[in-house]
């Protein structure tokens, strides 16, 4: 069974601990549990020190022994190494003394967060000699396979409720993917997607491709930690729709923790959803270790995931880390994107609403201590969700070409500002 | 007309790789008593201890998640179709 390839050495079913070969394959013959890479991390200690990571090239890749591919990777070289921006001013709205934005609304090549889990699963999808690409999606996962794949030169076929914002579902065609449409909940697409996935000799990136995937989620936590100077956040807030990412940051912490890159510290994992689909952050509210399914309605359509797959670990690493959750309204989103845009000049997409949204409910709350520092996790670029903010934001003020016409209209301002 | 259920990559090495199997049984607990019986060992991996769905599985119902339902005590019709999958990642 044991077969090392590069730092990884087998597949485990995260329930029973059963091991499988590193194939393309998800879950656990007996229990149904996810499976999850298991690594070497005796190598990766000889292997990965701080000098060697900083003297590689800033892309998440700098910390490729902890990323599940056998060889080098092939796609996505560029991917993450975002921004993280020391966020004073929103700090000072939100009544915080420390705040950072790790800014994925810029990861390469199409502006979330995505870009990460889709390097890893396309790069793995070639080793093991997949021609054919495929995901279910909200939307960003859909416009990362698309566009990586075209540049890679592998055939994508993206499934996506029709009902998705116009932008990602342009920014899905525009590199010739098979871009199908289903009408229903993401929860449908997902099913009919387990369904296809069970009959086509694909790579699904999130369905049997997905231990492979989900791990690129980690690179935000390595990176997160490295720009803080190697120390893991005191707080993190993430958005949750299958609860994945919030799961794999707190476990990019802990190996760092492991490995020596950073000293061991406390480090609390903070869930963020909307209203109209908080099944995670409702069971979390009411101390419950399991959630009941529901049937999102929510602008934050990027979330709506009603049936979350890693809801219960969610619930587990929220609960063991000392963390909280909440939900925001779409009103509540809308205007956090606002304040976002407004205080740090970064336009997110409605994601990043629910993260500033639920980050100003958790400081108001005391549950993140005011004295404290915290990273909001800034997930998916504004552009691809107009739809959501547009006739929120105000109209342009038309005028004629004139220097009096403009000057009329500004004492016209400064009579109603005084007034 | 009999009812159709969907079988999941994980458990057709206990079905001789069939993909679709008709049962005659009248609620989706039933259902899982009749594969049980024709596929012994199947049961187990769809129930926990307490004969409970386990929480990685999900059972959908002519597209309807069956926790929305009644759960094994759903009622089947002819024609109906069952479909047995992992819980999945989102995206």
């Amino acid at each position: 069974m044991e077969k090392h390839e590069g730092f990884m050495r087998a597949l485990k079913c995260r329930e029973c601990g059963r091991e499988y070969p590193l194939a393309a394959t998800h879950v656990c013959e007996f229990d149904f549990g996810p499976l999850e890479v298991v690594y070497d991390y005796d190598r990766i200690k000889k292997s990965l020190t701080r000098e060697a990571i900083q003297s590689r090239p800033k892309s998440m890749w700098r910390y490729r022994e902890l990323l599940p591919v056998a060889n080098d990777p092939t796609v996505g070289l560029q991917v993450g190494f975002t921004p993280l921006i020391k966020a004073d001013r929103l700090a000072r709205e939100l009544g915080i003394r420390e705040l950072w934005i790790k800014n994925d609304t810029v990861n390469y090549p199409s502006l979330s967060f995505k870009d990460r889990v889709v390097s890893v699963a396309l790069s793995r999808a070639r080793e093991l000699g997949f021609d054919t690409v495929a995901c279910a999606s909200t939307g960003n996962l859909a416009n990362s396979v698309a566009a990586n794949a075209a540049s890679a030169g592998l055939k994508s076929y993206v499934f996506i409720p029709s009902d998705l914002e116009q932008g990602k579902i342009v920014n899905s065609l525009i590199y010739g993917a098979n871009v199908i449409g289903i009408k229903g909940h993401y929860d449908e697409v997902n099913r009919l997607c387990a369904e296809i996935a069970g009959k086509f000799g694909w790579a699904f990136v999130n369905v049997n491709m997905r231990p492979y995937y989900a791990e690129g989620s980690k690179s935000l936590a390595y990176e997160i930690a490295e720009q803080l100077g190697w120390r893991v956040a005191q707080h993190t807030v993430v958005p949750m729709a299958s609860g994945s990412l919030l799961t794999k940051i707190h476990k990019g912490y802990q190996e760092l923790i492991k490995l020596g890159l950073t000293p061991d510290a406390e480090t609390h994992l903070h869930g963020a959803q909307a209203t109209g689909c908080s099944p995670i952050s409702t069971a979390q509210k009411a101390g419950l270790d399991f959630f009941k399914p529901v049937k999102p309605n929510t602008i934050a359509k990027s979330l709506a995931i009603g049936t979350p797959a890693d809801g219960f670990y969610a619930l587990k690493v929220i609960k063991e880390t000392g963390g909280g959750a909440e939900d925001v309204t779409d009103d509540e989103i809308r205007d956090s994107i606002r304040l976002l845009a407004e205080t740090e000049g970064i336009f997110a997409e409605t994601a990043g609403g629910v993260t500033v949204g639920v980050a100003k409910k958790l400081i108001a709350s005391g549950k993140i201590p005011r004295g404290d520092s915290a990273v909001l996790c800034i997930t998916g670029n504004g552009l691809k969700t107009l739809d959501a903010v547009n006739g929120h934001v105000g109209q342009p003020r038309e005028i004629k070409p004139s220097l009096r016409e403009f000057e009329a209209l500004l004492s016209q301002e400064n009579r109603t500002v005084n007034a | 007309m009999a009812k159709r259920v969907l079988i999941p990559t994980p458990l057709r090495k206990l079905t001789d790789n069939e993909h679709e199997i008709e049962v005659a049984a009248n609620t989706i607990g039933e259902a899982i008593t009749e594969l049980q019986s024709r596929y012994p060992g199947i049961q187990e991996r769809l129930l926990d201890e307490t004969g409970r769905i386990r929480g990685f599985v999900s059972v959908w119902l002519n597209g309807e998640d069956i926790r929305f339902l009644k759960n094994q005590q759903t009622t089947l019709r002819d024609g109906d179709e069952i479909s047995i999958l992992p819980a999945i990642s989102g995206g």
